[in-house]
């Protein structure tokens, strides 16, 4: 047997209808590596929902079951009610949504999961916007971008909005683990979904997964694009354990406009935008490091 | 496209599916750049396989480098920009 840097199993099988270079086909593989396949998972309305193929055909190996776009969350936490009324202890629930059906449209469900402490993992792969239906803007689309309904023209309307951050809510709900992760550094996200699936209690996990049909970008540097995104500190690694911040620190510190030239989505923006941008995004990410001294354990 | 249902009275009973996509989709036919691998330069990292968005990358049983897949490949070319070896080329579909 070859030694592979993340485990060898397959439960996607290959003719999904995916994008070429698609983040978010590369992150439920590596989801499902991590998790084996004693797991069920539930699908709300998003790319995953269209991606398993038409009926009678499913490019998912385990038992998946499609749902509403805002019940994601809720119907994980039935899947484990009704596991846990048979008396099954050993499987997994996976609820696998994107970031318009879970932090726009499947918010207040997940919140309900959360709160009432139920046992499941729900991993949001953010491709930040809605690209399933034709890139309309979602709360976790960024600063600057443009979407189909966030048109760059001589009014220049862009998304002014900063990206919401689901770790941070979560983190707000005093949930046992959350995490960011990037399908460009698997053995990490691996790691945490193992990690994961290890706690009992609810289980919050945001991928970023780039998109290159939304993003505008060429599907061979999707990897790097995730790479450009971690290492810029726009999207920063960071666990958060019971309340203790662990922050991954890049290598190497990239800044804002490398990572933005490589997308047409922010074709637009100029150096003025772009420096506004590094400003707040410096700002948080110091913010960050503060979070992770003053809860560090003693 | 194999047992490709024709009306309603071929589709299953219940919402359970037949099979995996493997051979009703296949997706290799969306490509316009093929990627071609040298095995005799490969490092045996296994990036390419780790980073393939479309299952379509087999390490060969005796661990002596890569076989890839083109019914499926979509040719989206990350495992030629990520083989760090750049032992693997993107060449025009024919």
């Amino acid at each position: 047997m070859v030694k592979t840097p993340v485990p060898a199993e397959e439960n996607v099988a290959p003719g999904h209808m995916g994008c070429p270079g698609c983040g978010a086909c590369l992150a439920l593989r590596l989801a499902l590596k991590a998790l084996g396949k004693r797991t069920i998972m539930t699908v709300p309305a998003c790319c995953w929902a269209v991606m398993p193929g038409v009926f009678p055909y499913c490019s998912i190996q385990i038992p998946v079951l499609f749902t509403a776009f805002e019940t994601a969350a809720a119907s994980a936490s039935g899947v484990r009610a009704a596991l846990d009324a048979k008396g099954q202890k050993d499987i997994n629930v996976l609820a696998w949504a994107g970031d318009g059906g879970t932090l726009d449209i499947g918010i207040q469900a997940l919140s309900g999961a959360v709160e009432r402490r139920d046992n499941i993992i729900y991993i949001c792969y953010d491709n930040e916007a809605y690209m399933n239906t034709g890139i309309q803007r979602s709360s976790s689309t960024p600063i600057g971008a443009w979407t189909t309904t966030t048109p760059v023209g001589q009014t220049r309307a862009w998304k002014s909005e900063p990206k919401k951050s689901g770790v941070e809510i979560m983190a707000a709900h005093r949930i046992p683990y959350t995490a960011t992760a990037c399908v460009s550094y698997p053995e990490d996200f691996v790691k945490k979904v193992q990690k994961a699936a290890s706690i009992v209690g609810p289980k919050y996990l945001q991928v970023l997964s780039p998109c290159p049909a939304g993003w505008k970008s060429d599907p061979e540097r999707s990897i790097q694009i995730g790479r450009l995104a971690v290492e810029s500190t726009v999207w920063p690694m960071y666990e958060v354990e019971d309340g203790v911040y662990t922050v991954r620190k890049p290598a190497k510190k990239v800044s804002v406009k490398d990572y933005f030239r490589t997308q047409g989505r922010f074709r637009h923006l100029g150096e003025k935008d772009i420096e506004e941008i590094q400003k707040t995004v410096d700002a948080e990410w110091e913010l960050l490091l503060k979070k992770e001294t003053m809860t560090a354990r003693k | 496209m194999s047992r490709q249902p024709r009306s309603y009275k071929d589709l299953p009973l219940a919402p359970i599916t037949y099979e995996d996509t493997r051979e009703a989709f296949k997706t290799g036919s969306w490509r316009t750049f093929k990627p071609v691998v040298d095995n005799s330069r490969c490092k045996k990292c296994w990036i390419c396989w780790k980073f393939c968005p479309d299952m379509s990358i087999r390490i060969l049983e005796d661990g002596t480098g890569v076989e890839i897949d083109y019914d499926h490949c979509k040719g989206c070319g990350i495992c030629a920009t990520e083989c760090p070896a750049r032992c693997i080329e993107m060449v025009p579909e024919d």
